[in-house]
């Protein structure tokens, strides 16, 4: 009993197929997949990600091919490669405007979950792959940030690994197994260098591939938040729901059209990006006795970073960074609102979010400067903002009393006053402080005494 | 008991056998984790350095390298001595008693002759290394300077000592390493000063 394609009349395609079941791969995964009919703008990043991913791994082997990983090799072999390699420099600014661009799709990416609530059940896994994602990009950035081995990369890698440092106890052993010496030397480079090549583009993609299959389980969510497999029609597909392909392969291939003539004008025409890409300071050689004048971190550490340095206090500043990311992960049980999308939350959620926003970028500008009296009060008082943030989702979470409402902005309002006080600072700032408690006023008092925190009906179906 | 299967003993056998490999790649974790320590060779690279001191004129810094870190030895004048006792109050950690020096260095001036301070250039918070800023009157210090070190990572203050200023990131003064001197010209960083 031999079925039709053995017997030599199939095609080459059924002949893989009966070996290799590529039809029903594609079928699964794109054909088959529905995903809801309204994706918008938002919806470009994930796969503008994928695309950044496999950008950075091919320039980078070819990068890999003449960049040596040895303290008196590296930075003349980044040179070599900019200088003496054909299309050198063009390999190299891709890798380093990619790593940039990176951060910036999957911080759009992660926004747009925020705003469509992305992170609610069914999809807090996918979410929390989505986070160990950007946790491992921020290692790999950093690592691969080593590599060129200038004064920035050198500094750097010097303040963040002293982080670690600061861990009571294990601290100071802990920094040095990092480094495998004393200080950065030759033997970092090395290991930081078969990290970034080897280990976590590995683990990267692991997480990828899980995150994608989760994606899968649960199917996207959209802008109107609504979940488009509790309508299905007769045939069993989602009313509301279009195959991936071709619908949206087509639709990401005018974003990734689009993305990529912005990728190449800054390639091309501004690879260190206003110096944000890449430093002056890194094009000086690592020098172990020199600290630059000022050592900011590149843009996409710099909220964090902003965090850090705000908390007048070692170990808390490290906390408290550490804490910025990981309240993040919890996203999903902190925001437990039934209504997910935006569209259909109340005015006071809406600009509880757009504050954070914003207070995200502010923070992350206040990370590029030095360090003066003015920029660390505003950095202080955007890193509460931060936080208070997760508070009051955690308070909108559901319908509360007046009462509730009073003891939470009570309780705010302490948290402030504490870190005021015990602050090892000159002196409190009256007019910061006012406005921090004005601030939580208006998002913890206006909902005990308006309607400005009614959520809106959510429609039965997508509404476009 | 069925189909002459025995559940407790394939349990045990179970068991055991994931007790056994777990042990089997905690061993094997071990060396590849202990890889990661510095090696024989970086253990060996601290050797100690000589410095002559003898053409330092008063507020001079000069900076040497000592197992790869910053050492600044610095020269201070009568002024700049009397002024350390002056700013006690404005110190996070005036007496060194959370800070890291030799014994012989536990004192006002942070060093075994109040004329040279010899000292790790490396802000205590996270590593950078401050700039120096001797002058009193440096206008980019504000009006009550005494000189000192300012750390541009983080904002970290230090007087000409490396005492940490109160209300900073930096929490202890920067470090002393052992030296001593040989003769009145020569000073050694990497070894103990005997104490008499």
């Amino acid at each position: 009993m031999q079925n039709k394609s053995n017997q030599g009349g199939g095609t080459v395609g059924d002949w893989i197929n009966d070996r290799l079941p590529y039809r029903q791969f594609v079928e699964d995964q794109l054909t088959g997949y529905y995903a809801p009919k309204n994706f918008n703008f938002w919806y470009f990043f994930g796969s503008l990600a994928l695309l950044v991913l496999v950008i950075q791994i091919v320039t980078g082997i070819f990068l890999t091919m003449s960049y040596k990983p040895s303290a008196d090799g590296a930075f003349a072999s980044v040179e070599y490669i900019m200088r003496d390699v054909e299309w050198g420099w063009l390999i190299r600014y891709m890798h380093s405007t990619g790593a940039s661009m990176f951060f910036l799709v999957v911080y759009l990416h992660m926004f747009r979950g925020l705003m469509y609530g992305s992170y609610k059940k069914p999809r807090e896994l996918l979410w929390i792959f989505g986070m160990l994602i950007y946790v491992v990009l921020m290692a790999e950035a950093f690592f691969g940030y080593l590599l060129p081995w200038g004064q920035m990369s050198y500094w750097g890698a010097q303040v963040i690994i002293s982080l670690f440092s600061v861990l009571p106890g294990i601290g100071e052993p802990l920094a040095i197994w990092i480094r495998g010496d004393y200080l950065i030397s030759d033997v970092t480079l090395n290991r930081f260098f078969a990290l970034h090549v080897v280990a976590l583009p590995l683990v990267l993609i692991g997480l990828i591939f899980f995150h994608l299959v989760a994606l899968r389980q649960t199917g996207s969510n959209n802008p109107d938040g609504i979940e488009i497999k509790e309508n299905k029609g007769p045939d069993g597909k989602p009313v509301d729901g279009i195959p991936f392909h071709p619908y949206y392969t087509v639709k990401d291939i005018v974003g990734v059209g689009v993305f990529l003539a912005l990728f190449f004008a800054i390639v091309f025409f501004a690879p260190t990006f206003l110096d944000l890409f890449l430093k002056p300071a890194n094009f000086i050689p690592a020098d172990p006795l020199q600290t630059p004048e000022y050592v900011p971190p590149v843009w996409y550490f710099t909220p964090f970073y902003a965090i850090l340095a705000a908390i007048p206090d070692q170990v808390g500043g490290v906390i408290a960074m550490g804490l910025a990311i990981l309240v993040l992960f919890a996203m999903p049980w902190i925001d437990r609102h039934p209504v997910k999308s935006i569209r259909y939350r109340s005015f006071l959620y809406k600009a509880l979010l757009m504050s954070f926003a914003f207070g995200f970028i502010v923070l992350g500008y206040l990370g590029l400067k030095p360090a003066t009296t003015l920029y660390n009060e505003l950095a202080l008082r955007f890193t509460e903002f931060y936080f208070m943030f997760f508070i009051i989702s955690w308070v909108y979470s559901e319908p509360r009393s007046r009462n509730y409402y009073y003891g939470a902005f009570a309780i705010v309002v302490a948290l402030i006053a504490v870190i005021d006080l015990v602050r090892d600072m000159a002196g409190i700032s009256w007019i910061a402080l006012l406005v921090m408690i004005a601030v939580t006023a208006f998002f913890l008092l206006l909902p005990a005494h308006t309607r400005l925190n009614e959520s809106k009906p959510v429609p039965e179906r997508l509404t476009s | 008991m069925s189909n002459g299967v025995d559940n407790n003993r394939r349990h045990f056998l179970t068991v055991a056998t994931s007790v056994v490999g777990g042990i089997g790649v905690a061993a094997m974790a071990a060396p590849f984790l202990a890889s990661l320590r510095p090696s024989a060779r970086a253990r060996l690279a601290g050797a100690p350095v000589e410095v002559d001191v003898s053409k330092m004129d008063e507020g001079e810094r000069i900076t040497l390298s000592w197992r790869g870190r910053p050492i600044h030895v610095v020269r201070r004048g009568e002024d700049a001595i009397e002024r350390l006792g002056e700013i006690r109050d404005r110190l996070r950690d005036p007496d060194s008693d959370s800070s890291d020096q030799p014994e012989y260095a536990k004192n006002e001036y942070r060093s075994l002759k109040p004329e040279y301070l010899v000292m790790v250039a490396v802000c205590t918070h996270l590593g950078c290394s401050p700039s120096f800023h001797p002058d009193p009157a440096d206008p980019a210090m504000g009006s009550d300077w005494p000189g000192g070190y300012f750390c541009a990572c983080h904002g970290s203050r230090f007087d000409l000592a490396g005492r940490v200023y109160r209300g900073v990131p930096a929490p202890t003064n920067m470090d002393i390493p052992p030296h001593r001197f040989v003769d009145d010209n020569t000073l050694i960083v990497g070894e103990d000063a005997e104490v008499a």
